[in-house]
């Protein structure tokens, strides 16, 4: 028997159903598709048309090549550290296209197919990652903040963005992602008491990918879940296997509705893995085995979406072979744009710290302008 | 006009802007039924409701961290941090997002907000009450802090600082919170932040002091009035962006420097201004620039708490000092 918990109480018995259905107690996880890409769970299968489908995979596969050209090029010296996303992708794209336009995205900084869907481009990553602020100026209105590095701080920020959506009666949900180690920092649960005592509009996207750098999931918290936390903070909570493109797609699309109609918050775990290296800068090897790598490659959410796009004739190897040239050359050009994109001046360093200048920072601006400018003469 | 002492002045403050902006929010621990531990936020919730001025959860990181987001999604959120000594839990949300949201997003998002909170010592309290910590906040580039010593320059400011389009450290000397009375205009004005105030002119000393602590340098200049030294007073007002014109252009015309807080001396904001009078005002001294500060130590419980601050014999010690060298 499912015992309806106390947050789900103000849904209605269809909103309330996903949730109770995978109570996080209970140990169930939501996956409606398998590793072979077959609908396992038909029930909870997302009313989606193909075409919709289709695109969710191009993003996910142009994700997946433009983090692994990233890589490279970090490797060759063209970029900085920077965090990858490879194995990621369901978790990411999934849950940014179960959002609207409206909707505002609270990142951390490994979302990269997320970030994609709500307007970011390769541009903007390059720029950012190969050590430029243009990086995080996104067209106005795109509603994706800039990558939070110190951890889980951006959920209190998801708050916050909540709680005037909410006092304007704007009817915008906001997503905010995290990692398993960030549900160990205190900022998660400040922001999830906020989130759920002011009941806002914030869906706490936790990609639990197994690590926090070298530390295993099972050392970051005795819990048995992450989802289960949200019981704590009166709200529904969920784990969906992360690699499941469908599953992770349709708790967000229940999220979000849910959050938009009134209902406040929610916590979606998605379970997935890290199949790089934590940044350019770690050696898994380290911490984990090849057998583990190689289990984990077999449950990777390009293939099993693949396959299923396949055996509904919706994709093959010629399709395949053509967006990954579609996508190499898209991904070529920005990196060139990026390339070819000037180096900050003086005036960059400083014009963005104030809306007004103070007169002192005008007076170093000056003393650091003139003093370059006696050096080259 | 009415006769307002710090505490009102800053409700007032409040009041007009929550009346004029609905963008404006307030809220803290206990800011909202009860109007905070001071009583200076109260009246307002019965006034403009729940949703505009509310109590928050006890957590001091996610108070300035949503504010930081609901200044992002188009507030100007005006949170209070119920004393000094507990801004800390917050600091990672004031320095790592408040203070470069703007600059991180190049200018899309930016964080208009004021963090207040009641600060300095001397009214006997418990442990973690009585810090001055202004130079913690001064050094994080992206904020500017703002310190009154009188209740119309409290309101002043702190409209200026509501109004202001990037985040405010707005610190409030709880010793002078109900010390002095002042005639205050009830409804809107401001006071410019960065500007200082010449609150005495004289031409043999320039002091340098701001906060609770102009009432202490007051008490000894009227004992170097009676000893004939001529001492020009200035009120900071804004630790950041600091005014530094005002201070140079006086020492030029004296000659000397004392700066006066209850921050503990090393790399206070003492040492920044005499820094600035050194590279500014150099060959117009006539006397090594001085300071009168709290000490490198953690405040002391009250029975120690007078040792701490300068009062108003080491002030005038110093003024002394200073002009006989
Ligand atoms: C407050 C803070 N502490 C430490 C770090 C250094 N650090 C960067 S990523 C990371 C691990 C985060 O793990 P998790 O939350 O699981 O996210 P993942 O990297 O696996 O996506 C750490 C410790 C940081 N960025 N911020
Ligand atoms: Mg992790």
């Amino acid at each position: 028997m499912v015992t309806t918990r106390a947050s789900t109480k103000y849904m209605t018995e269809e909103q309330a159903m996903l949730f109770n259905a995978f109570d996080p107690l209970s140990g169930k996880r939501l996956q409606v598709m398998d590793e072979k890409g077959d609908i396992v769970d038909a029930k909870w299968m997302p009313d989606l048309p193909d075409s919709k489908v289709v695109e969710a995979y191009k993003v996910m596969l142009y994700a997946r090549i433009a983090d692994t050209k990233s890589v490279s090029y970090q490797r060759q010296g063209r970029l900085y550290t920077l965090p990858s996303n490879m194995g990621q992708e369901a978790a990411a794209v999934g849950s940014a296209m179960a959002l609207e336009k409206i909707d505002w995205m609270v990142p951390a900084y490994r979302e990269l197919g997320a970030w994609l869907v709500k307007g970011a481009t390769m541009l903007h990553y390059f720029l950012y990652f190969g050590g430029s602020e243009e990086g995080s100026r996104y067209p106005e209105g795109t509603r994706l903040l800039p990558v939070s590095v110190p951890i889980s701080s951006q959920l209190c920020h998801a708050a916050g963005i909540a709680h005037a959506a909410k006092y304007r009666g704007d009817r915008e949900v906001v997503i905010t992602y995290f990692g398993d180690g960030g549900s160990s920092q205190g900022d998660f649960h400040e922001a999830s008491n906020w989130a759920a005592v002011y009941e806002l509009p914030v869906i706490f996207f936790c990609n639990n990918n197994g690590y926090a750098i070298s530390l295993r999931r099972d050392k970051q918290t005795k819990s048995k879940t992450i989802a289960q936390k949200a019981i704590a903070y009166g709200m529904p909570g969920i784990q969906v296997d992360g690699n499941d493109f469908f599953a992770v797609y349709r708790a967000t699309h229940e999220a979000a509705k849910n959050a938009r109609d009134g209902n406040g918050p929610s916590l979606i775990e998605a379970v997935t893995y890290r199949r790089g290296s934590h940044t350019t800068s770690d050696d898994p090897t380290r911490y984990r085995s090849a057998d583990e790598e190689k289990a984990w490659e077999a449950k990777d959410p390009m293939i099993r979406l693949r396959k299923y796009l396949e055996k509904k004739k919706l994709w093959d190897e010629d399709r395949e072979k053509k967006h990954i040239e579609e996508a190499t050359s898209d991904i070529d050009r920005q990196f060139k744009q990026f390339e070819a994109t000037a180096a900050p001046t003086v005036e960059d360093i400083f014009k963005y710290q104030f809306d007004e200048m103070p007169d002192s920072l005008k007076k170093q601006m000056v003393e650091l302008r003139n003093f370059i400018n006696r050096k080259e003469g | 006009m009415a006769v307002m002492n710090m505490v009102q002045a800053i409700n007032s403050a409040l009041d007009v802007k929550l009346a004029d902006d609905p963008s404006v929010i307030v809220f803290g621990e206990d800011a909202g039924l009860e109007g905070g531990v001071f009583r200076v936020t109260e009246g307002l919730q019965q006034k403009y409701g729940e949703k505009r001025v509310f109590d928050t959860p006890l957590a001091e990181s996610i108070i300035v961290g949503s504010g930081v987001g609901m200044a992002i999604n188009g507030l100007r959120p005006v949170c209070e941090i119920q004393f000094d000594g507990f801004m800390y839990p917050a600091f990672n949300q004031i320095i790592s997002h408040a203070a470069r949201m703007r600059l991180r997003s190049r200018g899309t998002y930016s964080v208009p907000m004021v963090i207040r909170a009641p600060y300095g010592g001397g009214i006997r309290a418990l442990e973690h009450h009585s810090e001055s910590m202004e130079a913690l906040y001064a050094h994080i580039p992206g904020l500017k802090v703002v310190i009154p010593a009188t209740p119309y320059d409290a309101k002043g400011l702190l409209i200026s600082a509501i109004e202001d389009n990037d985040p405010v450290i707005f610190f409030e000397p709880k010793k002078i919170y109900r010390a002095i009375k002042q005639e205050v205009p009830e409804g809107e004005y401001r006071i410019k932040i960065g500007k200082a105030a010449i609150l005495q002119e004289g031409d043999q000393l320039t002091v340098v002091a701001y906060g609770a602590m102009i009432r202490t340098v007051q008490q000894a200049l009227q004992k170097a009035k009676k000893d004939g030294l001529s001492v020009e007073l200035i009120d900071l007002r804004t630790i950041y962006p600091m005014d530094a014109d005002t201070i140079i252009n006086s020492v030029k015309k004296t000659g000397r420097l004392l700066v006066a807080h209850e921050a503990p001396r090393s790399f206070g904001p003492a040492a920044e201004i005499i820094a600035l009078v050194n590279e500014e005002a150099f060959l117009h001294l006539e006397a090594p620039p001085a300071r009168v500060t709290g000490m490198d130590t953690v405040v002391p419980l009250p029975k120690g708490e007078d040792l701490y601050f300068p009062d108003a014999d080491r002030v005038y010690d110093a003024i002394k000092r200073t002009i006989d060298f």
